[in-house]
């Protein structure tokens, strides 16, 4: 056994403990997109709230629920509400969906199951903090706590980066640090929750993946 | 001190061995399904080198099911793991000792 032997047998066993307990194939792109995608959301957003709020949307939702005018009041509230909502859910689906094809096609040329042991670890403990803390933001949102929505939303993702970061690049923990950061902050300065929405789930997302793209894509 | 290579552990010579041990050394347990895909390499084949570990007493198996499917678990034994760790102190020392010469 040579040298250049004995050191690819060593870079060949740091490869497979890598590959067997880490998804490797996160795709950095996706990254980059889904932060474009929040900024386009977070931009249509700032539209219907600043800059057209929504005397267009009042004439098709009193057709729409045919209600008395003291009642419509009331629910215009709720109905912009469910208008952002759709954005954000929107974003969400279309960051979701990115990300599961470039990482498809990244897990195929590095030779990793999209579906297989360590995705599903990495899928597990990412959507339980995501999940718990949907259903409570949407939980609080039927209450009435509208304030809650954005620093829950960069928390609770904060924390399903960190739990799953044990599973894929270990850069995804900072990541999370820095969305929780950035939650706890915006929970302080009620009334820029759009601002920080969108630094957290746009400017993040596109620096991180930009980081991630250059270090892993290729 | 002249480290040789009939040092290093021969149950590590083939390389699908040593990978298996790699996987196991970095998780605490590995199913045959997933050990399968990882390593790309057939059932018999994969087979016949746990069996070989497990003669070893490197490895234990872990029979359960899960529904009406047959779950196989492997997971490295206390021997096992310093045996691994200890191929891996002689390679390095190898590369070190050739390094020298």
């Amino acid at each position: 056994m040579e040298e250049k032997d004995i050191q690819n047998e060593l870079a060949s066993i740091r490869s497979i403990m890598e590959r067997s307990s880490k998804f490797i194939s996160l795709s950095g792109l996706s990254g980059i997109l889904a932060g474009i995608y929040a900024l386009i959301g977070a931009s249509v957003a700032y539209y219907i709230l600043y800059i057209n709020p929504p005397s267009s949307l009042s004439g098709t939702t009193r057709r729409y629920f045919s209600i008395e005018r003291e009642a419509y009041l009331s629910l215009q509230k709720s109905d912009l509400v469910f208008l952002l909502l759709s954005i954000a859910i929107i974003v969400l689906l279309a960051s979701l969906i990115t990300g599961f094809i470039l990482s498809r096609r990244q897990a195929r040329r590095k030779g990793q199951a999209i579906w297989g042991k360590v995705s599903q670890a990495l899928f597990f403990h990412m959507a339980t903090p995501l999940v718990t803390g949907g259903l409570l933001i949407l939980i609080l949102l039927i209450r009435g706590h509208y304030g809650i929505v954005t620093p829950a939303t960069l928390i609770f993702y904060g924390l399903s980066l960190i739990s799953a970061s044990n599973f894929t690049f270990s850069d995804v923990k900072y990541l999370g640090i820095l969305e929780i950061i950035l939650g706890l902050i915006a929970a302080c300065l009620p009334g820029y929750g759009l601002l920080f929405w969108a630094i957290g789930f746009g400017v993040l997302h596109i620096i991180y993946g930009s980081m991630m793209y250059l270090k892993y894509d290729k | 001190m002249k480290i040789s290579f009939d040092k290093l552990d021969k149950a590590f010579e083939n390389r699908v061995r040593l990978q298996i041990m790699s996987v196991l050394a970095a998780n605490e347990r590995y199913d045959f399904n997933s050990l399968k895909d990882l390593l790309n390499i057939t059932d018999g084949n994969l087979a016949s080198h746990l069996k070989a570990l497990e003669k070893e007493e490197y490895i234990v198996v872990h029979k359960s099911f899960l529904g009406r499917k047959p779950n196989t678990n492997y997971e490295a034994t206390a021997k096992g793991k310093q045996a691994f760790k200890d191929h891996l102190n002689t390679l390095e020392q190898l590369i070190k000792q050739q390094k020298l010469t």
